[in-house]
């Protein structure tokens, strides 16, 4: 190996620490001063220490204790020389004022660090905060990710994400949002909120591949979430559901297009992470507390199971629906629930479900794709591709834009030119839950 | 501890006397809560907007006008200044004013300055 291969490896060994131990660092540092910037601003000076160091001493055993013993030790210096600090620094009394050695010091990996971490996690999910912030809140800080690589996941400017970020630790400092793990009486409600946050980075992963990374940043928080928080079968639950969607995603696409599920090839769905999702969903069942995400979980694990779509169990989806529903009774859900519907009882019935909620969905693409194949299938061709025009018009991404323009083409080829066949076509069987 | 303004939206005054007493019951009943546990510091309703007067620096002298600052469906009808520990011991107060007075507040951190402290 040549000395500038290693000295590479290297570096992208140290960027992956730096990934890993900003979260836990920045929430200690937190902590320790309470002030946001302030923290985000020692641990930068400390990274800059450590790549140095790093590169030539290597990686300390415990790089996460390094870094947040490092910037500790920065934050005290400067604040001894500002004004601003020197008071902020009597305020804190004797808390922070010891400096101390990175290579000697101890920290645990357990205990107070996590704490910290779940404190943090409470804090840019706090339900004052408009959720685009708390997104990017959770983005920065736990996880690391650079001002610009959250604004372009978002497909902001820097600048206007700079901005974002400054108004929301503005409100953070100015309205007093607590730095704490909630009480006993408000934690289901707290913890919903930040598992939405989580959910919704997952999900916001899935409508670009430029944005595929966030995808893989929301499993890292989920997980980080579930050790943090061992007894709180919801937060395995978002972590399965997670781990089961990310299974099929390289099979999701194939030569950049939509792949549905009924066609998509199950050798290309990743064993190890459903039989990891698969487990948790288990687990989850023994606790006997099913709510939404275990739900959600279960239904793909059952969908995970199956060998060829033929094989799907569906009538296991649709109970499990029907328990969702009965939990979470969204239009969302019952939109997925009508998926089952069909496959169980007809395309008919399916539709019957879709009418009721038809106006509570009319601005959702994927209500009229549901209703353009129900339609389809019942031999309805011309109501079906009115429905396909509308979903067309209404989809948010590129690739759904033209796999629903696929759709609609191959229902005029079939209605124009050719005689209708009585009493509908199979001529397609592609099905609306694409992912 | 923090000092935190919280206001209601749209007075919606009772209709009749037996649902008027019934709201003033509740909010002094609230009332004394906040101040049994030190977290009353001020607080009133504000009359009408039918009421209010603009001033405006202009030239050389300060203009009047008849008010509000402007006609809107929603306006400030009163408020109450709290000590709170954090946002969420404020919203704790905050859900306690909703429930008494049925109606929509805003919860905003207040910032003495001057003589007020806060």
């Amino acid at each position: 190996m040549t000395p500038a291969v290693a000295a590479r490896t290297d570096a992208t060994a140290v960027e992956r620490v730096f990934r890993d131990a900003y979260g836990q660092a920045v929430a200690t540092l937190i902590r320790i001063f309470g002030d946001i910037t302030l923290a985000e601003d020692a641990v930068q000076d400390a990274f800059v220490v450590a790549s140095d160091r790093w590169r030539s001493d290597g990686i300390p055993p415990n790089p996460a204790g390094w870094i947040v013993t490092t910037a500790r030790n920065r934050a005290i210096d400067d604040l001894r020389r500002s004004a601003r600090g020197r008071e902020l620094h009597k305020q804190l009394g004797g808390l922070a004022t010891r400096s101390h050695h990175p290579d000697t010091e101890e920290w645990g990996e357990d205990g107070p660090v996590k704490d910290n971490q779940l404190r943090l996690i409470f804090t840019c999910c706090h339900p004052a905060l408009r959720t685009e912030h708390r997104v990017a809140l959770t983005l920065r800080l736990l996880g690391g990710l650079s001002v610009d690589e959250v604004a372009r996941s978002f497909l902001v400017s820097e600048p206007a994400m700079a901005k974002r970020l400054v108004r929301a630790k503005y409100k953070i400092r100015a309205a007093r949002i607590p730095y704490r793990v909630p009480d006993e009486a408000d934690l289901p409600s707290r913890l919903a909120s930040v598992l939405s946050v989580l959910y919704l980075i997952y999900t916001t992963g899935l409508d670009a591949p430029e944005r595929a990374s966030l995808r893989s940043e929301a499993v890292r928080l989920a997980r980080a979430l579930v050790e943090l928080m061992p007894d709180e079968p919801e937060a395995a639950g978002l972590l399965a559901l997670m781990l089961l969607s990310e299974s099929r995603a390289d099979a999701r696409t194939a030569e950049g297009e939509l792949v549905l599920l009924r066609d998509q090839d199950r050798t290309r769905w990743d064993r190890s992470m459903i039989e990891e999702g698969q487990a948790i969903v288990r687990a989850c069942i023994r606790r006997g507390r099913p709510r939404p995400y275990q739900l959600q979980a279960a239904i793909q694990a059952a969908h995970c199971d199956a060998d060829s779509f033929e094989a799907t169990d569906w009538p296991q989806i649709g109970a499990l629906y029907d328990h969702l529903y009965s939990v979470m009774p969204t239009p969302v859900v019952a939109l997925n629930r009508a998926i089952a519907i069909a496959e169980i009882a007809g395309p008919g019935a399916a539709l019957t479900t879709l009418d009721a909620i038809a106006p509570d969905l009319d601005n959702y693409h994927l209500m009229h794709a549901a209703r353009g194949t129900m339609l389809r299938r019942l031999g309805q061709r011309d109501v079906a591709r009115a429905a396909f025009e509308r979903a067309a018009h209404l989809a948010a991404t590129e690739a759904d834009r033209r796999f629903l323009a696929q759709q609609i083409e191959e229902l005029a080829e079939a209605g124009a030119p050719m005689q209708r066949p009585p009493g509908g076509s199979t001529a397609s069987t592609n099905e609306t839950r694409a992912r | 501890m923090s000092t935190y303004a919280v206001e209601g939206e749209v007075p919606g005054a009772p209709q009749t006397p037996e649902d008027m007493k019934a709201f003033m019951g509740r909010v002094i009943a609230l009332e004394a809560e906040m101040e049994a546990s030190g977290t009353f510091v001020f607080g009133g309703a504000l009359h009408d907007p039918d009421a209010a007067t603009v001033l405006r620096s202009g030239e050389g002298n300060v203009v009047m006008t008849d008010g509000p600052f402007v006609e809107a469906k929603e306006h400030i009808a009163g408020f109450y200044i709290i000590n709170a520990d954090d946002l969420d011991a404020a919203l704790a107060w905050g859900r306690k004013v909703v429930d008494a007075i049925d109606h929509p507040i805003e919860v905003r951190p207040f910032r003495a300055t001057g003589r007020v402290q806060a």
